[in-house]
């Protein structure tokens, strides 16, 4: 199933709703990729709240979201990873260790917009 | 009440009703809901391996009983070309798919049990456990 990705402002939220295949999650890097252009998006929050599994290649993937829209101009925040798939991840010995996380959207939400004033401020 | 569930793996939407079959199973023996995670996770990465490296294959997932402890057993199996060397497999890191070389060594954390057997142009099966905590 396709993850429905939402416009709001400078941001694109991409919400996770359901159980993610190999290739449901290669599409989802494809359409942040594209849509970071498009929108001219200075930030990315992938919602991984539904899932109740994250397996190497779904991590290595996000992992991958991250590096791929950071080279185009915006950061990414994973948000909502629960407890039992955080456990997992260790156990299986990813840690997505240069990525940003958050507990939730809101913490993302807010982690984002700190980000987007400081480089702004930067600019100045 | 069926306790063996076979799911053929051929394709990504295969792995993901191995892990929920595999959940679904799991979750009769009160597993935790991070051990049932963890399960799940390395059926995940068992199937993966099918798909990866033979194309096709299978996951059989059961109940085991060990004087009176139970648990739950998957096996994966594969008429694939096998593994030339399963220590270097086995160890993290190594891969010679695209993975990160997490998969075996990693399905292997997350157990309790792990056994690989593998034959060149014959296949390779694994079978590995988790054991239930005790009920009360």
């Amino acid at each position: 199933m396709a993850v429905p990705i939402l416009k709001q402002g400078h941001y694109l939220i991409a919400s996770i709703q359901a159980a993610l295949s190999d290739s449901d999650v290669l599409q989802l890097q494809d359409d942040l990729v594209e849509q970071v252009g498009r929108f001219r998006s200075r930030g990315i929050i992938v919602d991984v709240t539904a899932l109740d599994v994250m397996d190497s290649f779904a991590s290595r993937s996000l992992r991958g979201i991250a590096h791929m829209t950071r080279l185009r101009g915006a950061e990414t925040v994973i948000v909502g990873i629960q407890p039992e798939v955080a456990f997992a991840m260790v156990q299986l010995g990813m840690s997505l260790e240069d990525v940003h996380t958050a507990l939730d959207l809101e913490e993302g939400l807010s982690f984002l917009d700190t980000q987007l004033k400081e480089s702004t401020d930067g600019d100045r | 009440m069926t306790d063996e569930v076979r799911v053929s793996v051929s394709s990504d939407a295969d792995v993901v009703e191995a892990r929920e079959k595999g959940r679904e199973l799991s979750a009769t023996l009160g597993f935790s809901s991070i051990d049932l995670t963890l399960i799940v996770t390395a059926i995940s990465e068992v199937a993966r391996n099918i798909l990866l490296y033979a194309k096709q294959g299978e996951i059989v997932l059961r109940l085991d009983n060990n004087g009176g402890q139970h648990g739950i057993v998957v096996v994966a199996r594969d008429d694939g070309p096998g593994i030339p060397d399963l220590e270097l497999a086995m160890r993290d890191s190594y891969s010679t798919g695209n993975g990160l070389g997490l998969g075996l060594p990693g399905a292997r954390r997350l157990m309790d049990e792990f056994e690989i057997e593998s034959e060149i142009s014959k296949g390779t099966t694994i079978v590995m456990k988790k054991w239930a905590p005790e009920r009360v």
